[in-house]
C-alpha cells in the first residue's frame, strides 16, 4: 500500500479500534525499535544494542533495529516503526532533534527514548545522555598507580560534551591520586578512523604518555604495539587488548532501557529524562579492571571511592569544557 | 621552535609519515595509471572500501594474509571493470559514474560484511602484517625505526611506484596507454584498441587503490569498520594532480601528506589552546598550497575524461 494522503486518513480511522484490541498490559512483549545512524558495531551504539539484545533474549521486549540510518531518513524511520506498533522506539536524535520532536508529537501512543543534547519533551518523548564520567574518574584513579613518566593521554573523536567530560573525570581521578601529573589530549575529528585514532596515540606515546585514555577505538592498538597501558570507555576492551587496557570505564545502557520499558508497560508518560539511570548509584556506569595489572593498593583505595559514588558520599564533578 | 625539531628529529616521526602514506601511495599510483589512459576514476573511496572490507574478511574467513590482498585487488578489479564498462564502451560521465561507483561499493562493502558478521560491539580482529625485519638496516640506530621497521605492504607500495614508473615510460604499453590518454585517435590509428587500454588501465588502477584499501584493515589495523577510509581516496585524487601525473611525484606527495599528517598529530598535544581543527586541516592546506604551487606547470592528459567514440570527429 503506497502512502497517500487517502490511505493515511483510512488507516489514522484504525487508531481507535487498535486500541480496543490492544492486550492487557504487562503480559506482553513489549515491542522495541532501535534505531541507529551508524553500524552497531559503534562503541556507543554497541552499548544500545547489546542492553536491547539481552532485553529481547530475557523475553522482557521484542527488538527489532535498522542501523545506518542517515539523519536524513532518522525521522521516517521513527514514524515507520510507530505506524508498525513499536511501543518504545529507542535510538539518538543528536542530528535531528527538532524533527524528531514533531514526529513524536504526531504518535503521541508511542514512546520515544533517544540520545540527545537537549531536554525531553512531554509527554512521550525520553532523553537520555551518556555519563560514564563516574567510571572515568576511577580508572584515573587506577592509572595514576600504574603510571611511570606521569603522563597520561587521551584521544576522542571531537570535543563534545559527552567526550569532554569523560577525559575531564578521567584526569580529575588521575590528579586526586598525583596532583603534578601531566596530560596530553588529542581530537582526531572522526569518530570512525582507528588507524588515525592509532596514530594519534603513538605520537602521545612520543610525547611521554605511558597511559592513554582511549575515547576512540585504535588508541589502544597503539598502546599495545609500544608497550604501554590504556583505558579503555563504554565498552569492555580488555578482551580485545589482554595486558594492555588494564581498566575500562563500561556505559550500562540497561537501567534506562529498564526504566523506560517500565513506565511504558505501566502507562507511565515517558516524556522525562532518563539520564540519571546512568549514574553509578543505578549501575549506569562501572570500573572494570585487571587485577593483574593494577598494584592492590591502588585498587583498595580505588574500591572506597566507589562506594562513596554508590551511597552519594562524593560525588564526581561534571566538567563540560574541552580539554587542553 | 624547539617543538618542531623536537618532532621532525624523531625516529617514530618519519617511521609515522610513510605509514599514513602507504595507503595513499597505492590510491594514487591506481588513479593516476587510470587518468593516464584518459579516465578519471571518482569510484576511489568505494573501490578502496571494498578493498579494506574484502581483504580483511577473507583473513577472517582463513585465509592468509597475502591470500587477503589478493582478494582485494581482484575485487577492486572487479569493481573497476564496471567503472570502465560504464565510463569506457558507454562513454558516459566519468565523474557521475565514479561517484556512483563509490555509492555503490561503499554500500555493497558494508552488506556483504554484515552477512558474514553479525552485529556486536568489538567487530573481531584478524593478526595483522607485522613489521619486516630487515637484516642490519632494521637494527641500525635512529635510521632503522624511522625507515626499515615497516609491513611488508609499505615496501610493496614503494616497489608499485618503481613499477608504474618503469611501466609507463619504459615500455611500449605504457607509451600505448599514455597514448590512449593523451590522443586516443592517434592510438587507435596504430591499430591499438583504446577500448583494451582503457579498460585494462582503470582495472589494473583499481586493484591498486583496493590494495590501499586493504592495508589499512590488513596492516595499520586488524578490524573491519564502515567508512575507515574517511576521505583518503580523495586526498589520492588530488595527489595525482599535485604529481602532474608522474608517479615519481605522486610518491612525493603522498609523503608530503603523510608528514603533515604525523607532525600535526605531534604538534596538536605539545600546543594545547589551539583549536584541533587547525591541525586536522594542516595536512588539507599543506596540500592545497603545494597544488597551486606545483599544478601550474603540470601538463594534463589531453583526452582525460574525454570518452571515445570510435570514428568520431
Amino acid at each position: 500500500m503506497s502512502i497517500s494522503r487517502r490511505n493515511l486518513v483510512a488507516a489514522s480511522a484504525l487508531i481507535p479500534v487498535l486500541n480496543l484490541v490492544r492486550p492487557a498490559q504487562g503480559q506482553e512483549r513489549l515491542k522495541v525499535a532501535g534505531i541507529h545512524t551508524v553500524p552497531v558495531e559503534n562503541a556507543w551504539n554497541s552499548r544500545l544494542h547489546e542492553a536491547l539484545v539481552n532485553a529481547n533474549e530475557a523475553g522482557t521486549i521484542e527488538y527489532v533495529f535498522s542501523e545506518s540510518v542517515a539523519n536524513t531518513d532518522y525521522v521516517r524511520a521513527m514514524r515507520q516503526y510507530a505506524e508498525q506498533g513499536a511501543r518504545l522506539v529507542v535510538g539518538e536524535v543528536y542530528g535531528v532533534e527538532r524533527e524528531a520532536r514533531q514526529a513524536a508529537k504526531d504518535y503521541p501512543e508511542i514512546s520515544f527514548l533517544m540520545g540527545s543534547s537537549l531536554k525531553a519533551q512531554e509527554p512521550n518523548l525520553g532523553v537520555f545522555g551518556t555519563w560514564n564520567h563516574e567510571a572515568a574518574y576511577l580508572c584515573g584513579m587506577l592509572a595514576a598507580a600504574v603510571s611511570k613518566t606521569n603522563t597520561y593521554g587521551a584521544v576522542g573523536g571531537y570535543p563534545i560534551p559527552e567526550i569532554n567530560r569523560l577525559i575531564n573525570a578521567f584526569r580529575a581521578g588521575v590528579a586526586r591520586v598525583r596532583p603534578d601529573a601531566k596530560f596530553l589530549v588529542q581530537f582526531i575529528g572522526t569518530f570512525f578512523d582507528p588507524p588515525k585514532a592509532k596514530e594519534a596515540g603513538m605520537a602521545q606515546i612520543d610525547a611521554g604518555a605511558d597511559v592513554l585514555f582511549g575515547e576512540r577505538i585504535g588508541t589502544a592498538d597503539a598502546a599495545k604495539e609500544r608497550g604501554v597501558l590504556a583505558v579503555g570507555s563504554l565498552l569492555d576492551y580488555a578482551p580485545r587488548y589482554p595486558g594492555t587496557v588494564f581498566a575500562n570505564a563500561l556505559w550500562i545502557f540497561d537501567p534506562i532501557l529498564g526504566a523506560a520499558v517500565a513506565d511504558v508497560k505501566a502507562g507511565t508518560p515517558t516524556g522525562k529524562d532518563y539520564s540519571q539511570f546512568s549514574f553509578m548509584r543505578f549501575g549506569g556506569n562501572d570500573v572494570s579492571f585487571d587485577p593483574q595489572l593494577v598494584p592492590v593498593d591502588a585498587v583498595a583505595a580505588m574500591e572506597q571511592v566507589r562506594a562513596e559514588i554508590k551511597s552519594g558520599a562524593f560525588e564526581v564533578e561534571i566538567d563540560d569544557s574541552q580539554p587542553t | 621552535m624547539t617543538e618542531f625539531w623536537d618532532i621532525v628529529l624523531a625516529a617514530s616521526f618519519w617511521a609515522a609519515a610513510l605509514r599514513l602514506a602507504t595507503p595513499l601511495i597505492f590510491g594514487t599510483l591506481g588513479a593516476l595509471i587510470g587518468e593516464r589512459s584518459g579516465v578519471l576514476n571518482l569510484g576511489i573511496e568505494g573501490i578502496m572500501t571494498a578493498g579494506a572490507m574484502t581483504g580483511w574478511l577473507s583473513v577472517h574467513l582463513g585465509a592468509p594474509l597475502w591470500l587477503g590482498i589478493a582478494v582485494a585487488a581482484v575485487a577492486g578489479g572487479t569493481i573497476g571493470l564496471l567503472h570502465a564498462a560504464l565510463t569506457v564502451r558507454l562513454g558516459l560521465s566519468q565523474h557521475v559514474t565514479g561517484l556512483g561507483i563509490t555509492l555503490f561499493s561503499v554500500s555493497l562493502s558494508s552488506y556483504l560484511y554484515r552477512l558474514y558478521v553479525p552485529a556486536s560491539g568489538s567487530p573481531p580482529k584478524i593478526t595483522p602484517f607485522a613489521p619486516v625485519h630487515l637484516p642490519v638496516l632494521s637494527d641500525l640506530p635512529w635510521l632503522g625505526p624511522a625507515f626499515f621497521q615497516h609491513t611488508a605492504l609499505t615496501w610493496l607500495a614503494l616497489l608499485t611506484v618503481l613499477l608504474v614508473a618503469w611501466l609507463l615510460w619504459r615500455t611500449p604499453l605504457g607509451l600505448a596507454i599514455r597514448m590512449a590518454g593523451e590522443s586516443p585517435e592517434a592510438c587507435e590509428a596504430q591499430g591499438v584498441s583504446v577500448f583494451s587500454l582503457r579498460t585494462g588501465a582503470v582495472v589494473a588502477g583499481s586493484a591498486l587503490m583496493a590494495i590501499g584499501g586493504a592495508f589499512l584493515t590488513t596492516a595499520a589495523f586488524d578490524s573491519f569498520y564502515f567508512s575507515m577510509i574517511q576521505g583518503r581516496g580523495w586526498v589520492c585524487i588530488a595527489l595525482v594532480v599535485f604529481a602532474s601525473w608522474q608517479p615519481g611525484k605522486a610518491l612525493l606527495g603522498a609523503l608530503l601528506y603523510g608528514m603533515f599528517d604525523a607532525f600535526q598529530l605531534r604538534l596538536q598535544p605539545l600546543v594545547p589552546g589551539v583549536p584541533y581543527q587547525l591541525f586536522l586541516m594542516m595536512p588539507y592546506l599543506l596540500s592545497i598550497a603545494a597544488l597551486v604551487l606545483v599544478s601550474r606547470r603540470a601538463r594534463v592528459p589531453q583526452a582525460l575524461m574525454q570518452p571515445y567514440r570510435p570514428g568520431e570527429r
